[in-house]
């Protein structure tokens, strides 16, 4: 039982849980999914669609964490990615045609694969700061985005690329498919390999690391390009959505959000250790406080508020001086207290 | 390592004065660049530009972007520590809307301005604490002042709020020329934050434990420095300076409005750079971070002069900032070889 209790995904699934929970009990309706001509509708379903984009993103943080760094620039990525599906389709005379938008998918994902070259480059072969080489592409990356659409935002009308967001396989969200593969192929790449392993060695002592022969500079360079592929992804799930290209708005803060995410899921910023399944957890958890205060009638512009409130409890429990305090505070008393600050994320 | 230093010093005997003089004001080098910088692009906007005035264009981007100035100033301060701060854009929002708020309510600009500055450092303290006392990372605990102010600006109000009050709008309004040379009281604001905190970073104490702290942390506490307090005050500067700089965008645009300031924190990171402060700590200048704002608002001005689009300012922001990161970068490294 105590195993159990210090697991490290614990915490992160008994907040979901306990999300979950308060949502049902304020409207019954949450858990229940209808279906209609074969696709399930309901809360969750909508809650699984709308993650996707973040799941992706996140998973790529949670990689590019683990080396000790961070991306910064995810949601330049994502404007970048749209603006060239988009324009691609736009300039073409079928835009409903299958081989088109194949075409601008790959060559959307292509462009962001570059950048995220062009990250880990700066990271890992100039060995400048990842904070600051990674704000270099999130100031320009959106003025690019903007001089690929000319300034405007871009709309389109075509099904296959709508069918990205928006289509349904089995009654469920393809966009869920697209976000779960992408966990499955990471997932067996860093756990299945050795991969993994070697990617905690560079987040825990690069030099170390490096000495005891791991190639650490292609391994942090892998992780940005990860993170840039992946952002791409999430860029043209983010367009498809909307059916266009809006240079400003796309991924606006995407980055604070995964950053949250992968450390709800148990990941710490110091590199090291990393949880994928924590990451998943910290993605629903995220997507399900936001539509928690959606419903709860709050306006979403002051959502940040909730979002400060809970990433300052996730960091408060993580923090070792705050962990003695409760320790000091009493044996007997440590468990309530310990507790208290998760039913803060709640209300 | 030895032998590479040694070979180096009888190699450069000949030209060993400027050498020592490099090396002895290593840290002022990255701000010569800034100047020069600043510098080519007046003279090229001069030559290129037949009614480029210097006066009044240099006059005008010191009042657009008084509001940057006095956050450049806090941000440097905390950059000087080795830390971050991502709150400063929304914390100004915050302050200035809220400002707009109070105001419109009757409450009298003795207590409104005040009361904003508080606001700031208690934002500040926040995340002093967070990352003194809880080891929180200082992009993280700053994240969350950056979450947590935004958010409050919505609470505040949703829509822009305008200030008819006379006393924020003189700030703005009244102008004393000099020779084609203009400023306003937002503008001498924006000055006087810098004179204070040049001198406070020079010549006292605290502004040489900042230093010292962003060189080595280690050290400075093995010295005896007052590590914990220094540390809790450059985070309450920066969001004093976050606060000031609320009032000065509100008395210039003449509105509170919760959006503003958005992407604020990454351009006054970016002049602070451009501006020769070592993003690591412990070497830079507040008179850099303001050639910093000079060359980012002159940036944009030769954008909008030339009739490019905007979207170029970001762009050559972002290229700049690499420039000066790979530049900085380099200084580094050698510094380290010739210890």
């Amino acid at each position: 039982m105590k195993k159990f209790l210090t697991h490290r995904l614990v915490w992160p699934i008994a907040a979901l849980i306990a999300l979950i929970a308060i949502n049902t009990i304020s409207r019954p309706s949450f858990l229940s999914i209808t279906v209609q001509n074969g696709q399930f509708y309901g809360s969750l379903i909508d809650i699984l669609r709308n993650s996707a984009p973040l799941m992706l993103v996140a998973l790529g943080m949670t990689l590019v964490i683990a080396t000790r760094g961070i991306d910064l620039s995810v949601g330049a990525i994502m404007a970048v990615s749209g603006a060239v599906a988009l324009t691609i389709i736009e300039a073409s005379p079928e835009p409903g045609n299958l081989a088109v938008v194949m075409i601008a998918i790959v060559a959307a994902v292509g462009t962001a694969l570059l950048l995220g070259v062009w990250n880990g480059f700066l990271v890992s072969v100039l060995g400048i700061q990842p904070i600051i080489a990674t704000l270099v592409l999130m100031l320009a990356g959106r003025g690019v985005a903007l001089l690929i659409t000319k300034g405007f935002i871009t709309t389109i009308n075509s099904d296959p690329y709508q069918f990205m967001a928006q289509g349904y396989v089995l009654g469920l969200p393809f966009a869920f498919y697209v976000s779960i593969v992408a966990v499955v192929i990471v997932g067996v790449l860093e756990r299945r390999t050795a991969l993994g392993m070697l990617t905690e060695a560079v987040g825990i002592n690069p030099e170390a690391s490096r000495l005891a022969g791991v190639r650490s500079r292609g391994i942090i360079w892998g992780a940005y390009i990860a993170s840039g592929t992946l952002a791409g992804v999430a860029g043209i799930l983010y367009s498809s959505n909307i059916m266009a290209a809006d240079a400003n708005a796309a991924g606006l803060y995407i980055e604070l959000d995964a950053i949250l995410a992968v450390v709800l899921g148990g990941t710490s910023l110091a590199g090291g250790k990393f949880s994928i399944a924590g990451t998943v957890v910290g993605v629903f958890t995220i997507q399900t406080l936001k539509s928690t205060i959606t419903f709860l009638g709050v306006p979403p512009a002051v959502s940040p508020v909730f979002m400060a409130a809970a990433v300052l409890v996730v960091v408060l429990l993580q923090s070792p001086r705050f962990r003695a305090l409760i320790h000091t505070a009493g044996r007997s008393a440590a468990r309530p207290i310990t507790r208290r600050p998760d039913a803060k994320v709640l209300s | 390592m030895t032998t590479l230093t040694a070979a180096e010093r009888s190699s450069s005997s000949s030209s060993s004065t400027y050498r020592r003089f490099l090396s002895r004001h290593i840290s002022w080098v990255p701000v010569f660049a800034a100047v020069a910088i600043l510098i080519i692009m007046i003279a090229g906007s001069m030559a290129y530009f037949p009614n480029f005035q210097l006066p009044r264009i240099m006059s005008s981007i010191l009042l657009d972007n008084a509001y940057l100035l006095v956050l450049a100033v806090g941000m440097t301060f905390v950059i000087l520590t080795g830390g971050i701060d991502l709150s400063v854009g929304a914390v100004m929002a915050f302050t200035g809307i809220l400002c707009a708020k109070l105001l419109g309510e009757g409450v009298p600009v003795v207590v409104a301005v005040p009361a904003m500055v508080l606001i700031g450092a208690a934002i500040g303290l926040l995340i002093g604490v967070l990352v003194q006392f809880f080891d929180v990372q200082p992009f993280i605990a700053s994240l969350i002042g950056m979450f947590l102010a935004r958010g409050l600006a919505f609470v505040v109000s949703l829509e822009s709020i305008k200030v008819e009050n006379e006393g924020i709008l003189w700030l703005q309004s009244t102008r004393f020329s000099f020779a084609g040379w203009y400023i306003t009281p937002t503008g001498i604001i924006a000055l006087l934050t810098v004179a204070i905190a040049a001198f406070v970073l020079r010549y006292t104490r605290f502004g040489r434990t900042v230093y010292a702290l962003g060189g080595n942390e280690q050290s400075a506490r093995l010295m005896g420095l007052p590590v914990v307090r220094t540390k809790l005050s450059v985070y309450v500067i920066s969001g004093v300076c976050a606060g000031l700089a609320g009032i000065v965008l509100t008395a210039y645009s003449g509105a509170g409005y919760p959006l503003n300031g958005v992407g604020t924190e990454l351009d006054t990171i970016a002049a602070v750079v451009i501006g020769g402060t070592l993003l690591t700590g412990g070497s830079g200048f507040v008179l850099g971070s303001m050639i910093g704002v000079f060359v980012y608002g002159l940036i944009r001005t030769i954008i909008s002069f030339s009739g490019a689009e905007q979207s170029w300012t970001r762009i050559t922001v972002g290229a700049l900032l690499l420039l000066f990161v790979v530049v900085q970068r380099i200084i580094v490294s050698r510094s380290a070889l010739s210890r």
